[in-house]
């Protein structure tokens, strides 16, 4: 399969979306492209799966290289191994639900639709660039969109979260590009490419000094701990599926960045600073559970709670364990999914009952079951019911964390452990107070989900429940791929 | 030999052809604005096509004259900007009283520029270097109903006197210290006394003021206020894309044993630079002011790349200075058409402009986020390759203030887009009326900004030139 068909449609549709006449022509255009795309994705998994069952052992599959900037030794390198395949099926999925809950957008739609779709060009070519100018090219891609989607189409305080936003994501990606300047420079040969650096020995030197660059820079995209503050603005002031986007891939470019560059790259560095990731990231998830716990606004308890979900992941990473690294994938596409139809029904009622303050809602279950059961059952994900996807992610990584035996390990381990109980705190007062007791005045009339809304929170939630069911596919896809990055952590 | 004359030296001969072309017309004919432009239009992309043509290398008079693959490439980056120039600024120039005195002067100063790129001695350099800021000085005062215009005029022309003192002064002494104003008897004749030091800096010194790198910026921003857009366009795209051609020769060819002095120097100023540039861009409310502060900045930039003394240093400061030409230009452009038709300068005027003009909108996000180095326009490409060129010296803190200083300016430039695309307004500019060439003119920027980088063998051409 030709990987540059990843990036080629997105890049026809957001042409094709330009070209258009009319907005209903717009949204039909972005959704054919996004089901295409889907449609490329599974074909990508099929096709993948063929090939390992075939025994194909090479790391990266169906890879394509082309020169670019041969000066430089830049290369159009592309490939995929099991977590780039977990990755884009996971933004197919999310861009068919935003592209789906966008249907009522009325202010400028074709500006909209470009962004979006620009946006998920970008991180498209990020899960599958094999080198890392490109990558570094396609993440920066993704940050002009999140600023407009904010700025022109958010709500309350937009301008300033839109600023803040973009700053803070260009600030992180300042830092990546010196890190990367410092492995191209620093290394025994001067390259971007990814399998090539990690193939040679980067100076212990080296590693010391550009570890923590990749990895704040990475870190601030995935609301590593002081770097977070940009996440609750931004999330609250995106339009739906801004914050769709946002949180479901956007926050995922990090933790990919953070496990494929700087950890795989650089061993050394990743254990000489494991335990800083770790008190980290243990840190935000406490922090992040214990500040949802004093939101009013769904979307700052979803923005929030994000921060701690989020923490799962470096702490999976931090750990340096193959399972917890499992995990730690495991609940990018799990947190993914999740928060994107959390965020998904958030709009829903918003569109509803114009409020978001969760004290202002009650009783919706009688007027709108369909998108309260959608509710309950994201909020039993995120709080970790089994069954669902998001049991099985934290579930892993802390698993993987138990194998070290070490006391800081362990009180890491046992303070993420309990966030669950905090989540499980702030999760059901909230659908509580939202969906059930009496219902408030003035939401008699309000109408459940329309059809592009039930098509959304359906395609989000068949995800989550085929993960949480069956994780073992998933396990399959992300194992050998953890395998040969834990190989190269050991020695090996 | 007359050959020779004809074929090394035909870019100023081309350009000195419509020079006198022009002041015949001027002096003979009756000829309308509308009529001349699309003919001086004409003449200029025959100048730019001409600069692909014939190119050979060699030198003329003693060594005085030098051209080679390169500098023809140089000269027809200049050739560009000025075509562009043409274009942006048409509906202006229609309506100016003294467009063939525009074009008469802005010619003489590109032809002064064109001699100083080739130069092959200090006497040269000096001699083109004025012609091609006399000129441009007169340009500043083309407003002539306009008090700041005169105010501009007076601002440059005495501050390019101060630097030409200086320059004059470096140069006796250098000549003092090694006996040669010869660019190429000079790099074995130094030895680091403190005489050629002395000499060095205060060449540098004006090279300086001309690139306006902080602390000898002051002038920028009251000349490129004061002037008409036109000519602060010149002023800023093809006067400093000159500068930084024969600064990259001088640095790298004349003063190459002298670089652990000259690295150190280039890397202070830069790092000044940039931070004063956009820590000025900041607060600024007028568009010309605006641009003239990012302006400095992105000299602070090139000199990144300059610092590196290298093939990829010397390859990526003419492809930046492409990419400048394209993505400053078409700043310039917006900015001039909404001032000429509205007599609006102010970023608060710029609130909703997309509501009202999209086309141009689109034109100026793509500028800026081309300046601010934005994937995936031409200004991303730019500037990573200039850090990259800068950090081969392994100094890690000069890349991490120039990485910063990137996200320093995105903010000020997001300011704008802030403005055109976001904020509301209840009187926007009205709908603006652009004239085909105007639009064509856009339309070049934009393909510029958008493909230059894309398309990487415009980056090969560039390394095979050297």
């Amino acid at each position: 399969m030709n990987l540059t068909l990843l990036i080629l449609f997105p890049l026809l549709t957001a042409v094709i979306i330009l070209l258009a006449r009319n907005a209903q022509l717009v949204r039909w255009a972005a959704l054919t492209g996004s089901i295409l795309q889907l449609v490329l994705a599974f074909f990508l998994l099929v096709a993948f799966r063929k090939e390992r069952t075939a025994g194909n052992v090479a790391q990266m599959l169906f890879e394509l290289k082309y020169n670019w900037f041969p000066a430089w030794h830049i290369s159009f390198h592309l490939g995929v191994d099991g977590i780039s395949v977990a990755m884009v099926l996971l933004t197919a999925f999310v861009v068919i639900a935003g592209v789906l809950m966008s249907w009522n957008v009325t202010k400028m739609t074709k500006e909209f639709y470009f962004l979006l779709i620009l946006l998920s060009l970008g991180a498209y070519g990020f899960f599958i660039s094999l080198d890392c100018f490109i990558l570094f090219f396609f993440l920066e891609i993704a940050v002009i969109p999140k600023y407009l989607l904010i700025g022109i189409w958010g709500s309350g305080k937009k301008e300033y979260a839109a600023n803040k936003l973009a700053l803070m994501l260009m600030g992180g990606s300042a830092l990546v590009l010196v890190g990367l300047l410092g492995l191209y420079f620093g290394g025994p040969e001067k390259t971007f490419d990814l399998l090539a650096l990690s193939k040679s020995t980067i100076p212990v030197v080296v590693q010391q000094i550009c570890f923590p660059l990749l990895f704040v820079g990475f870190g601030v995209f995935t609301a590593l701990f002081p770097f977070h503050t940009w996440v609750p603005d931004g999330h609250s002031a995106a339009p739906t599926a801004g914050s769709m986007f946002l949180a479901g891939i956007s926050m995922k470019l990090g933790g990919y960045g953070c496990l494929r560059v700087a950890t795989y790259i650089m061993p050394e560095g990743a254990k000489e600073y494991a335990n800083i990731i770790i008190a980290l990231s243990a840190i935000a998830i406490l922090y992040g559970a214990f500040a949802t716990m004093m939101q009013k606004d769904l979307k700052y308890i979803n923005a929030y709670s994000s921060v701690s979900h989020c923490g799962f992941v470096l702490l999976g990473i931090g750990m340096l364990t193959k399972t917890a690294m499992v995990g730690a994938v495991m609940q990018m596409v799990s947190h993914g999914l999740m928060t994107a139809l959390f965020f998904a029904v958030i709009g829903m009622i918003y569109e509803r009952t114009h409020t978001r303050q969760v004290n202002e809602m009650g009783g919706l279950l009688k007027v709108m079951p369909f998108i309260s059961t959608v509710l309950f059952i994201v909020g039993l994900c995120s709080l970790g019911l089994p069954g669902l996807s998001g049991f099985v992610a934290e579930m892993t990584i802390l698993v993987g964390s138990w194998e070290h035996t070490d006391m800081f390990h362990r009180i890491a381990t046992i303070a993420a452990g309990m966030s669950i109980v905090v989540t499980a705190v702030y999760i059901l007062r909230a659908i509580g107070q939202v969906a059930m007791g009496p219902l408030k005045a003035g939401f008699d009339n309000l109408g459940d989900a329309a059809w592009n809304e039930k098509l959304a929170a359906i395609i989000l939630i068949a995800d989550i429940v085929a993960i949480g069911i069956a994780p073992s596919w998933l396990n399959e896809l992300i194992g050998p791929a953890a395998e040969i990055i834990m190989d190269k952590l050991a020695g090996r | 030999m007359l050959n020779d004359f004809l074929i090394l030296m035909k870019s100023e001969l081309v350009i000195t052809f419509i020079i006198f072309l022009l002041l015949f017309i001027k002096v003979g004919t009756e000829i309308k604005n509308e009529r001349l432009l699309p003919i001086v239009q004409f003449l200029l992309l025959i100048n730019f096509i001409t600069g692909f043509l014939f190119n050979y290398e060699g030198t003329l008079f003693g060594a005085l004259f030098i051209t080679s693959a390169m500098t023809a490439f140089q000269k027809s980056i200049l050739s560009l900007g000025i075509y562009l120039i043409s274009l942006l600024f048409a509906d202006w120039l229609k309506k100016s009283e003294h467009m063939p005195e525009f074009f008469i002067l802005l010619l003489s100063a590109v032809l002064g520029m064109f001699f100083m790129i080739s130069s092959g001695s200090l006497l040269m350099f000096f001699l083109s270097l004025e012609l091609s800021t006399i000129p441009v000085a007169a340009m500043a005062n083309l407003d002539l109903d306009k008090k700041v215009s005169s105010e501009a005029a007076m601002k440059m022309i005495l501050s390019s006197a101060f630097s030409s003192g200086i320059l004059l002064f470096g140069i006796s002494l250098m000549y003092g210290a090694t006996g040669t104003i010869n660019f190429a008897e000079i790099p074995a004749l130094l030895d680091g006394s403190p005489l050629q030091v002395l000499a060095f800096i205060f060449l540098f010194t004006a090279f300086a003021f001309k690139l306006s790198i902080v602390p000898f910026h002051l002038w920028t921003a009251d000349v490129y206020e004061g002037a008409p857009i036109a000519v602060s366009a010149v002023l800023s795209v093809v006067s400093k894309g000159s500068i930084a051609f024969i600064l990259i020769s001088v640095l790298y060819k004349v003063f190459a044993p002298m670089h652990g002095l000259w690295y150190n120097m280039v890397m202070l100023l830069s790092v000044v630079t940039m931070i004063i540039g956009n820590l000025f861009a900041l607060r600024q409310q007028n568009i010309k002011r605006f641009l003239a502060y990012s302006s400095i900045a992105q000299v602070g930039f090139i000199l990144v790349g300059l610092s590196a003394n290298s093939i990829a240093g010397l390859s990526s400061v003419v492809y930046f200075v492409l990419i400048y030409t394209f993505s400053n230009l078409a700043a310039f452009g917006v900015a001039a058409v909404i001032s000429q038709q509205t007599g609006k300068e102010r970023i608060d005027d710029y609130k909703g402009l997309y509501q009202t003009n999209p086309f141009i909108s689109w034109i100026l996000a793509l500028a800026l986020f081309s300046l601010a180095g934005i994937p995936p326009t031409a200004g991303f490409f730019g500037k990573l390759f200039l850090i990259t060129a800068g950090a081969s010296k392994g100094n890690y803190f000069f890349i991490t203030v120039a990485a910063l200083n990137m996200v320093v300016s995105l903010y000020y430039y997001l300011r704008v887009v802030r403005a055109v695309f976001m904020d509301k307004n209840e009187q926007p500019v009205e709908k603006i009326n652009l004239g085909p060439s105007t639009k064509l003119g856009f339309l070049i920027c934009g393909a510029g900004i958008v493909l230059t980088g894309l398309m990487s063998w415009v980056y090969d051409y560039i390394m095979a030139l050297i």
